[in-house]
């Protein structure tokens, strides 16, 4: 079943240091390697995960395939952030471990997990006033020390995040004066000023509207292609999740339901067990990935006649 | 909600040029060359490993902000029951041969009463701005961590139970601080010790600190009573060079030790799971900033006092006078330095020859603004 986008050849050049992810070329050298999926960087391993006593996940177990671009979905409180901040070092587990390269997360020091790993919150805070170019350089903290404040790297980072995410026009605006869309290529751009290897996103298009979405989630397919990098993003559209993910991962109640490419595993069976929802599934006729199209409870008399109707009277 | 001119992504990768790099000297610098390369306000400067990024206004503004104290300094100096000429300060203070019958008066009264000023002008405003944006709030100050009631506690208990010198009551106030911001610290530990939960703790242990000083104020002489308004005021009466030299050797240690702590305010001002993902060690971090804060503020106040509403205005001042959020720690200092010593000179030639207290003078001038700002924070909490 090849219906869904080729999934990028993981470029292994693609350093910590990368400064052009997006104007990079596919990786030419690493032909040989796309056929083979490259070991995952960043595993879960029975995890408990609980906020005080209030258990949001119990055994869970997840591998995050390389140069992918995961998508998580499932229902409200279904433990998707808090898994997300687990792979993140925010969160320790209770019971099992997180591994990034084979490592102990929990153990690494926490520069080196961020010059590996960035993470996007769901809401982090602008500083009132902030300049669009100074927010996005605060991205090179974990490269920075007090005696390397401002390297070469470090800015030709930050002007390549600006262009990448087509802010560098706004870089001297202030954060707050820019709409909902600009502010999360901002932040976007502080995640790829960070320049790690994998990306963590909290629901990056919440509160954004439907075309802001698309040209958000096109700017994360874009440094996934262009610069190889791992991807995983906690997303509420199941729709949009169906199109742009390479490996779906559907929660519920703290558990993994189904996982893989969503052609595979979407269908109305599915959304049934971790939405509770009924639907139909048929073939999205942009991109042939499922598109879910839900049943609510006044569209159920409907179902009975053999095709809905198309022309209301 | 209007699509910006940047819209679309891949589309506009040249166009916009970033106003960075301007330097072609800049990248990879070669050992030894400094290099310099501009972008607008900010200049990044290189050599070798070595980087760092000034930007121009704000050192423009702390020149200003420098000479402005050197000069309230001078000024100050000439001011007193008996004037003295300028030109014999300026020629005392700087060595090219002043008026013997001055020299007594000018060293030994008011240059160290004035440096005394300066340094704990620089402490309070240093400290400000740590706090200001640890716990992102404008109306932060060391304060929310008991550092003034603790102190105040202190100097109290020791006039009621041990009396005795200024200088031991310093100390006193200097142990008060300590135990208390220890005390917070110790009570707001749990849960990743979020910023909420430390004001709170503060501001509860600060009002039972408070009613006990009110409490002890009541059976203490009236000398004492009087001797400890004055310390609760914020004074810098009588204050020599045993002031001087301990708090320029504690600040000596405490500003370089701020500074490099300070550079984590960087991402602690994005919001705690941010800081985390940009690999801060946001337990510690915290610590260490609230613990460098609070010990310059102690430090202070133990030399002159609760100085009301230095450390709360000075950040703000230098935010607009820098006219970034991220107004650095220099010009915040440098501004509580100059807050300090010009509310001093008022406060001793308002009601000449009768003295105010410094904190007497800061607080008739920082309550408005404090008023404003507040005025000024509703209006924008409406619209968050």
């Amino acid at each position: 079943m090849t219906i869904t986008p080729d999934p990028p050849a993981p470029d292994s050049s693609a350093a910590p240091t990368a400064v052009d992810p997006v104007a990079a070329g596919p990786a030419t050298g690493a032909s040989a390697t796309a056929t083979v999926d490259p070991a995952p960087r960043l595993v879960a391993e029975h995890v408990d995960l609980r906020y005080d006593e209030r258990s949001i996940v119990t055994d869970l177990s997840v591998a995050l395939p390389t140069g992918r671009f995961t998508v998580i979905v499932g229902p409200n409180a279904c433990g998707k952030s808090t898994l997300l901040r687990a792979l993140a070092r925010l969160l320790t587990p209770r019971h099992g471990t997180v591994l990034l390269d084979g490592q102990e997360i929990r153990r690494l020091p926490s520069r080196t997990v961020a010059q590996r790993l960035g993470l996007l919150p769901q809401q982090p805070l602008s500083p009132d006033g902030i300049t669009v170019s100074d927010l996005v350089s605060r991205g090179r903290h974990p490269h920075q020390r007090w005696f390397r404040q401002w390297s070469a790297a470090d800015e030709a980072a930050v002007a390549e995040a600006l262009r990448g995410t087509g802010t560098a026009a706004l870089a001297d605006e202030s954060v707050d004066e820019l709409s909902g869309g600009q502010r999360q290529r901002v932040w976007i751009a502080l995640a790829i000023a960070q320049a790690t290897d994998i990306m963590l996103l909290d629901e990056p298009t919440t509160f954004l509207d439907l075309a802001h979405q698309i040209d958000v989630l096109d700017l994360l397919t874009d440094l996934n292609r262009d610069a190889g990098r791992t991807i995983v993003c906690v997303l509420h559209d199941l729709n949009l999740a169906c199109r742009y993910a390479h490996h779906l991962i559907a929660m519920r109640d703290g558990r993994i339901v189904a996982e893989g490419p969503p052609t595979e595993i979407v269908d109305a069976a599915l959304v049934g067990d971790v939405f509770d929802l009924d639907a139909r599934v048929i073939p999205d006729p942009v991109s042939a990935t499922p598109l879910i199209v839900p049943i609510g409870r006044h569209d159920k008399e409907h179902r009975s006649h053999a095709e809905p109707h198309p022309h209301p009277a | 909600m209007s699509r910006g001119p940047a819209a679309r992504p891949t589309a506009a990768p040249g166009g916009a040029a970033v106003a960075v790099d301007h330097g072609d000297t800049g990248h990879d610098g070669t050992s030894g060359a400094v290099a310099v390369a501009r972008a607008g306000r900010v200049v990044a400067l290189r050599a070798g490993p070595l980087s760092t990024r000034i930007d121009t206004r704000s050192v423009a503004v702390s020149l200003v902000l420098a000479a402005l104290v050197v000069a309230g300094l001078c000024w100050s100096v000439t001011v007193g029951d008996s004037s003295i000429p300028l030109s014999d300060v300026l020629g005392e203070l700087f060595g090219w041969g002043g008026n013997p019958d001055s020299d007594f008066v000018i060293w030994h009264l008011r240059l160290p009463r004035i440096l005394t000023g300066v340094l704990v002008g620089a402490a309070f405003g240093l400290s400000g701005q740590v706090f200001q944006r640890l716990v992102h709030n404008p109306l932060a100050s060391p304060d929310i961590l008991g550092v003034s009631s603790g102190a105040a506690a202190g100097a109290v208990l020791h006039l009621a139970f041990i009396g005795g010198s200024s200088r031991a009551v310093t100390v006193s106030a200097l142990v008060g601080a300590a135990l208390t911001v220890a005390l917070v610290n110790l009570l707001a530990f749990g849960r990743g010790r979020s910023s909420y939960r430390i004001v709170l703790v503060g501001i509860g242990l600060s009002a039972m600190l408070n009613a006990a000083v009110a409490h002890l104020s009541t059976r203490i002489t009236l000398n004492d009573a009087q001797r400890a308004t004055v310390w609760l005021t914020g004074s810098l009466s009588g204050r020599d060079w045993s002031y001087v030299r301990p708090l320029a050797v504690v600040l000596a240690v405490l500003l370089p030790l701020t500074m490099i702590a300070a550079r984590q305010l960087r991402a602690l001002e994005l919001g705690d799971d941010a800081a985390q993902g940009l690999g801060v060690e946001i337990g510690r971090a915290k610590l260490l900033l609230s613990l460098t804060g609070a010990a310059l503020a102690a430090v202070a106040t133990a030399a002159a006092g609760p100085v009301g509403f230095v450390a709360l205005v000075s950040p703000q001042i230098a935010r607009r006078l820098v006219g970034t959020r991220a107004a650095g720690l220099v010009p915040a200092a440098l501004v509580g330095s100059v807050v300090v010593v010009f509310a001093d000179l008022l406060a001793r030639r308002l009601f000449a020859p009768t003295e105010l207290p410094v904190g007497a003078v800061t607080a008739i001038v920082g309550a408005p603004y404090l008023l404003w700002l507040l005025a000024r924070a509703n209006r924008i909490g409406s619209n968050p």
